[in-house]
């Protein structure tokens, strides 16, 4: 079933209205990392607008589904979505990174606003969701589990210790997102370690794994759509996009992987976002 | 009239039976281990309960994360394999999984310490104690035999937050009562004394026990106090000691730097100074050997407490 034109209109809004908390939020704060969340917002947005269950009225219920940012240094781009939902209060999003505030400058497990994990030390996710995987179907539970992670993430040896055990499990109710957008913090990645192939590796892990356009709202709902329907192996979606994306001076730049915009640059990326 | 030497049980066994009898009754708990059941003893909760039992195979790291998954699920997971890789090869998972959202998992750790014997170096971890107590909320407990081994494990199935529970491969003597309530946080006086307080963990609480008799041959009377919990650790107690006994010699079978010495020290130093003196490992890796043979030549056996306790004791009021 593709998606609804009201649906895709849904996603494409909430990416859009990422792109410009997540600007606003790493502004205010005067740190922290824009790139990865503008590159992953129509990804994630499609996850958290069609697919996740946490809203605020099943936000209690040990039942729903499960979000784990294993790249936890994206999270503007969580607490922006989980904002949208109405789990985490707006007004709280400007309170990103400064003392006191619960939207730490990584994400602390805060089951209530809907911050599911602890992350921020790459590659501890996947074992998470694998654990929380394997406890959701002891107790017969239909809850799933997803993990964001990222190609510079894959180069942890511990992605692979949990691939292994996630597809030895055979842990269908877990599906991974891959931010694939060639850039980690010293350079292009393929130039700093190449981590190659990730579907292939994947898919060699015993999973089942997809190439897609993290851009593509229709192609992300379907692969998601897909995951679902796989019942005897958890699924990854290695997610192509492009860091940045929707601000030109940041699009594909590495230096904007942990780079907050400066008062100036901030307006002019709002200015491009339409939201000036 | 010679007492009949103790039973010998190692606390690795008291574990294994301790969650096989948990498993039948709390249908929450969940087992890890990482290809070491059969040694670290959870086989047998994996033959009871196959389905609360999950092999994460050699790696502890995954294992650590998998246990974080579980535990923030509502499972309360004891998670096992030999400290060196426990402690040593998956402290990052412990401390960034584990401890910071503080999650209900009980990581029970076995071979740890000289006495794990032939293996050698590479086995024999000294810095568990060191390592798990530096982080914030863990829960650090070593027991001194097999009944408080049972009885700690017993306790933690209830206990709210993360616990590291540091166990021995070797057999070795059962000196707590059978009708012994372990209770986490606080330390028991096994033998009272007034010359010295000898604070130890582990397999030195019996090391303990015979070096108090034979300093008793010599006229010296000792109190041995078990101190399972190191973290949180019985200041009252050390307190106490200190004020009753003037002088404290603390006694591990692991690094003095960061053990439960230190956690001792940590106490006096800022509530009761009087002199103390710290058995332990001093600054070097084990090598291949028995348990025995080991404990003698690092200066870990009774008979090395003991020495060390007479000249702690000429020290008071020099």
């Amino acid at each position: 079933m593709s998606l609804t034109k009201e649906a895709k209109a849904r996603i494409e809004s909430a990416a859009h209205q990422t792109r410009v908390d997540v600007i606003r939020m790493v502004n205010a704060a005067a740190c922290g990392h824009p790139g990865g969340p503008l590159g992953m917002a129509d990804f994630m947005s499609t996850l958290f607008m069609q697919h996740l269950r946490l809203d605020t009225d099943n936000l209690l219920d040990p039942k729903r589904d499960r979000f784990i940012l294993s790249n936890g240094h994206t999270c503007a781009g969580l607490y922006s979505l989980l904002s949208q939902k109405g789990v985490i209060p707006r007004d709280m999003l400007m309170s990103f990174r400064k003392l006191g505030s619960p939207l730490q400058g990584h994400p602390h497990r805060n089951p209530e606003l809907g911050i599911d994990m602890s992350t921020g030390s790459l590659g501890n996710g996947l074992s998470v969701g694998a654990g929380m995987a394997l406890a959701a179907r002891m107790n017969g539970w239909d809850t799933r589990v997803y993990v964001a992670s990222s190609d510079g993430e894959s180069q942890e040896g511990q992605v692979w210790e949990a691939a292994t055990s996630a597809a030895h499990y055979s842990l269908a109710n877990l599906t991974v997102m891959v931010d694939f957008n060639n850039v980690q913090i010293d350079g292009e990645m393929r130039k700093v370690m190449n981590v190659r192939d990730l579907r292939e590796k994947y898919e060699s892990f015993g999973w089942h794994a997809v190439d897609v356009d993290g851009h593509d709202v229709e192609a992300v709902d379907r692969a998601l759509c897909e995951a679902k329907e796989v019942e005897d192996r958890p699924s990854a979606l290695i997610c192509h996009t492009l860091i940045g994306k929707g601000v030109s001076f940041m699009e594909g730049q590495p230096g904007w992987h942990g780079v907050a915009p400066n008062d100036e640059q901030a307006a002019q990326a709002l200015a491009e976002l339409g939201a000036a | 009239m010679e007492a009949p030497p103790a039973k010998k049980i190692a606390t690795r066994e008291a574990y294994g039976e301790a969650l096989l009898a948990l498993g039948k009754e709390c249908p929450h708990v969940v087992v890890l281990d990482a290809d070491l059941s059969g040694s670290t003893k959870t086989k047998a909760f994996s033959k009871a309960h196959p389905d609360r039992f999950f092999n994460i195979g050699v790696a502890e790291a995954n294992m650590m994360g998998t246990a974080a998954g579980l535990a923030a699920m509502g499972k309360t997971v004891f998670a096992s394999s030999f400290a060196m890789f426990a402690a040593g090869k998956a402290w990052e998972q412990i401390r960034q999984s584990i401890c910071v959202p503080r999650l209900n998992v009980k990581v029970c750790a076995t071979h740890a310490g000289l006495t794990v014997g032939e293996d050698g170096k590479s086995h024999q971890m000294l810095e568990d104690v060191t390592l798990m107590r530096v982080l914030p909320g863990m829960t650090v407990i070593v027991p001194a035999d097999a009944v408080e081994a049972a009885a700690a494990v017993r306790a933690l199935v209830d206990f709210d937050g993360p616990a590291y529970v540091r166990l021995s491969r070797a057999a070795t003597p059962v000196v707590m009562p059978d009708d012994y309530r372990f209770e986490v946080g606080k330390g028991v006086v096994l033998r009272d004394g007034s010359d010295l307080a000898m604070i130890a963990c582990g397999v030195e609480v019996p090391a303990a026990l015979d070096a108090a008799d034979l300093l008793a041959a010599q006229g010296i009377s000792a109190r041995v106090i078990d101190m399972a919990t190191i973290k949180p650790i019985d200041e009252a107690l050390i307190v106490a000691a200190a004020r009753d006994c003037g002088a404290i010699l603390t006694a591990e079978e692991h690094q003095v730097r960061g053990g439960l010495g230190s956690a001792v020290a940590e106490v006096v130093t800022q509530h009761c100074p009087v002199p103390m003196d710290l058995v332990g490992v001093e600054d070097t890796f084990g090598e291949s050997g028995t348990a025995d043979e080991l404990l003698a030549r690092y200066g870990l056996d009774a008979a090395s407490i003991a020495t060390r306790a007479k000249k702690l004791v000429q020290r008071k009021g020099a």
